[in-house]
Parts: structure tokens; sequence; C-alpha cells
């Protein structure tokens, strides 16, 4: 049976009650972009992942495929966007191989929509939602209560509004290709800066009708300078307590020990390592 | 009936088929005066130096206020003061420090001492007992004999000398690493077998310098309320005075350098 397992709710419930706090979940406290073109759709995202105000993640994935011609931008609780597009993704490939045809975006959307409408928001995922199928190229924003917009230019996350700046002045009909990516990273960029939940690097993902192209870190303005020191700790640094030297000979008993050469190469052309039942 | 001569906005029971909804249950409207505005600030004292650095970016929530706000003042009477929590009160406290070392050289015809100075921050700070400065204060200075002081306090008024500290939002990140890399900590000196630990000893200017720099770098890749600048206040001995600055009231043999880079801005 699938679904949620609530059989911890009540405890959990007594323990906040009596003043423990709830641990903290991967927030993708983001910036997430998609914008129309002319012959297709682009989406964009920021790769930081925060848990309160420390950094978890530096450089990750929020853009998640659903199939090889609709992808999505997840912002929100880490988990939530993730299993969520991974479910849908899974259904959508089951619908297109009982129907025979290529999942339509307004599918991917609407079961988003409903699974997110039925949990009351407390799925906690805010997407973009973009792909190309049989009716044309198309861009949606879902929001974790249920609810969806259908616009030629999106923006969500905690960088929404600093990404929404840029469109707002910048965007206008009919962009090609080229320009779309453009203004997408430009958005993507300004939250990353404006914004203290989004930083690191800008991923970008181009859908056309014939292919998708993920475009991973297509700008890293954020490597980190080198360090002015190396920090490397002397041998003996450390105390050794208690040490116990255990024999080739002795090892073999337990498991199968393969000689290297000096270049590091096997000997042997059989299996390298294998744990004894 | 009594009801139209009651109060203007006399209670009415509401209707027994009203929902009670958030909006219609009371509700308290609350202001506070404090906000917290991240950053961090971080002194280390040497044998001969003070270094206090802090880096220079303040936000609010996940907005970012400046890029280029100041956490470590100088204070008069060669002494500098790192403040960081509220910056309003930070501010706040560093004028009052800065006026109250000036009042000090006007009556006493003398400059202050860190560890006096210390004292009358201490002071400063328990005076607003019940409505204390919302910041963590870092004081540095050369002593009597030269040698480096970082005094370090809580928001009370409670202090303490002390060789290396770190106060604000990624005091957390930093401490552990001033305690392995200026502390020495939980090192042996290699060869002993553990039973000769490391002892820490004055590091030189340079390489605290680079330690500093190191931990406000790192501090931005974890931290996001910590960025867009550093800024590196050094206090050192001052050369000897000059005949003309025999009778320089101003001359405290302490010299203040300040450095500003950049660090990450994302």
């Amino acid at each position: 049976m699938g679904g949620f397992d609530f059989s911890n709710h009540t405890r959990n419930a007594a323990l906040m009650a009596a003043g423990m706090p709830a641990p903290k979940a991967t927030s993708t406290g983001t910036t997430i972009v998609g914008c129309l073109f002319d012959g297709g759709v682009v989406i964009a995202a920021d790769t930081r992942a925060t848990s309160g105000s420390i950094v978890a993640d530096k450089n990750c994935e929020k853009l998640h495929y659903i199939s090889p011609q609709i992808w999505c931008a997840g912002a929100g609780t880490a988990a939530d966007t993730e299993f969520t597009t991974a479910i849908v993704s899974s259904n959508l490939e089951l619908h297109a191989l009982s129907t025979g045809r290529k999942p339509r975006v307004v599918t991917c959307m609407t079961m988003l929509k409903q699974h997110l409408f039925k949990y009351q928001g407390h799925i906690g995922a805010y997407l973009v939602v973009a792909g190309c199928d049989p009716t044309g190229s198309h861009l949606y924003t879902v929001h974790a209560h249920g609810s969806t917009d259908r616009l030629p230019y999106v923006t969500m996350g905690s960088g929404s509004l600093a990404a929404m700046s840029v469109f707002e002045t910048q965007w206008k009909k009919g962009l090609d290709r080229e320009a779309a990516v453009k203004l997408c990273s430009e958005a993507i960029l300004s939250g990353i800066f404006n914004d203290l939940g989004s930083g690191s690097n800008v991923d970008v993902c181009v859908i056309t009708p014939d292919k998708a192209t993920l475009m991973r870190n297509y700008i890293t303005p954020n490597v980190r300078a080198p360090k002015e020191l190396q920090y490397k700790f002397e041998k003996g640094t450390t105390a050794v307590l208690q040490e116990k030297l255990i024999s080739k000979d002795e090892l073999r008993r337990y498991i199968t020990v393969t000689e290297l050469d000096a270049q590091g190469d096997s000997s042997l052309t059989t299996d390298v390592m294998q744990v004894d039942a | 009936m009594a009801s139209s001569y009651m109060l203007p906005y006399a209670q009415q029971a509401p209707p027994s088929y009203a929902h009670p909804t958030e909006a219609s249950q009371p509700r308290q409207h609350h202001w506070s005066p404090y906000t917290e505005n991240g950053g961090v600030i971080l002194g280390i004292a040497g044998k001969d130096y003070v270094i206090l650095a802090g880096d220079t970016r303040s936000s609010e929530g996940y907005n970012i206020n400046t890029r280029t706000a100041r956490k470590v003042f100088s204070v008069g009477s060669g002494l500098i003061l790192g403040v960081v929590g509220m910056s309003a009160d930070g501010e706040e406290l560093a004028r009052k420090v800065t006026r109250k070392i000036d009042d000090y050289k006007r009556n006493h015809d003398k400059h202050i001492t860190v560890s006096a100075a210390a004292v009358m921050l201490s002071r400063i700070l328990y005076q607003k007992r019940f409505f204390p400065y919302y910041c963590q204060p870092l004081l540095g200075g050369l002593d009597e004999n030269g040698v480096g002081a970082i005094y370090t306090y809580d928001y009370v008024g409670s202090f303490e000398r002390e060789q290396s500290r770190a106060f604000g939002s990624a005091a957390a990140l930093i401490t552990p690493f001033l305690d392995n890399q200026i502390n020495l900590k939980n090192q042996f000196v290699p060869g002993s077998n553990g039973e000769q630990p490391k002892q820490a000893g004055d590091l030189p200017r340079a390489t605290v310098e680079k330690i500093v720099k190191d931990a406000f770098t790192s501090a931005v890749e974890r931290q996001i309320e910590v960025g867009d600048g550093l800024q590196l206040v050094t206090i050192t001995r001052a050369p000897p005075r000059t005949e003309e600055e025999a009778d320089d009231d101003d001359w405290t043999g302490a010299a203040i350098s300040v450095e500003l880079s950049p660090l990450k801005k994302d």
C-alpha cells in the first residue's frame, strides 16, 4: 500500500507539547524561474539548499526530470519537491505507456495540483512546470495548496521578487531561445545576489519540441577563493591509544585479497573483493 | 433595554451560528524592539598586536540591508570595539563607549587603559540590565605592557579577557577552527605519543591574518548571513615618540590600521 505513515503523529504531538521542537527539514529557500520563447520554453534555478541560516548543499539540483520533454523546477521543502516530482514522473510514464501518446504538460500539472491539494499544503512543494508536447510549449506554476497559474514568464521561491523584478523590466514578446536563456539566468543571478536563501550557481534547462537540454552549472559566479594556508596535520598529532596488527594471511580467512602491481592495476581479472557468506 | 446607552464599542455576544475563524478571535498586536542583523566578528590577541575583524553584511531575514556596514569601531585612546547582533544597538553602544572614553581622558588627563575600559564597558552594559543592548561586544587594545588584549562580553556585562573569540551568526562555525588553529587544542607533539600536548604559542601576525581570512571565507561558504566584505582592524605598537610628539596628548602608543577586502556576495 502506498501513502504516508502517520503512526508517529500522536507521539510527536505530545513531544512537541512537552517542549521538544520538531527537527528542521532541508528547504530550498530558492530562486526558480521559467520563460516561454518562440519555439520552446526555458526554466532555471539556483543551487543553494539551506537548513535555517546554514547552507546545507552548495550545489544541489532543483531542476527535476518528469518526462523527456517535461521538466520541473522545485522550491520549498527539498524532500517534498523531490518525491512529488518523482511520483508524478512515474505515474506520467505509466499513463504515456497505457495511452500510447506523448505525455502532456497539462496532464502533469493536473496530477501535481490534485496530489498537492489532497494534502492541503502540508506537502511543501512549490513548482514551476515546463515542457513541450503535441499541443505546444507550456509553462505553469503550482503552489503547495494546489493552485496553478499559466503565464509567459514565472518566478517562485524566496528569491521570486528579485527574479520577477528582472522579468518585469526586461521581458518582451517574441523572445528567441538565446534571449530567453539570458533573461532567465539573469533573473536567477538577481536571486542569488539579493536573496540570502538563494546562492551559488545557475542551472538552466531548455525544452524545444525535439529535445530537452539540461545545462547544469550554466553560470558559476561564486567559486570559492583559494585558502591562504594549508591545513595538514603532522603524523603523530593525534595520540595512538591502541594498536592491533592484522596480517594479510589472517585477512584472507574472511575476504578475497587481490594483489596490485605498482601502477595500481589488478593482476587478477576476476572480481576485486568479495565478502564470504 | 439598556443596550443603546452602553458604551459605543460594547461587545455583543457572537451569534450562535458564528464559526470561530482566526479573524474572529481576539488578536493581540505585538511589536518587538529588537531585530537580528546577522554577521560575525572575530578577535585574536597576540604578543604585541590585536586583530579584530568583521564581515560587512547587514541583513534582516532573507534581505540584505547593506553590503558595507562596519562592525569594528575605533573608540579612542587606541582601543577598538567590535559589535554584532542588532546593528542599531551595536552602533549606539560604540558611540557611548567612544564618548565615555573621551570623558575619561578629559577628567583624568590621561588615556584609559584597556583593563579600565573593560570594566567601564561592563558597567555600561549592566546599566541596561532590564532593557539590554542586543549585541555581543569584543573590546580590543594593547595593555600596559604593550601585550594584545581581547575582552569578551555577554550582552548584560559579564566579561573575561581571552586570547581569541568569535561572536555572531557564524560563531559556532569559527570557534572550533580557532580552538584548533590558535589554541592547538587536543593536539600532541609528534613523537611524544600523546604524552606532551602542543603548547599554544604566540603566532606571528602574518599567520594569524591568514587564519582570520580563511575563517571568514569558510564562514561565507556555509552561513547565509555572512558575506560581502571583510573589515580587518589591527592594533600594533606605535614607533617610539619623536621630539615633536613628546607633548602630543593624542599619542597612545598604539597604531590602528584598517584593511577592507571583498568576500563572496551570494
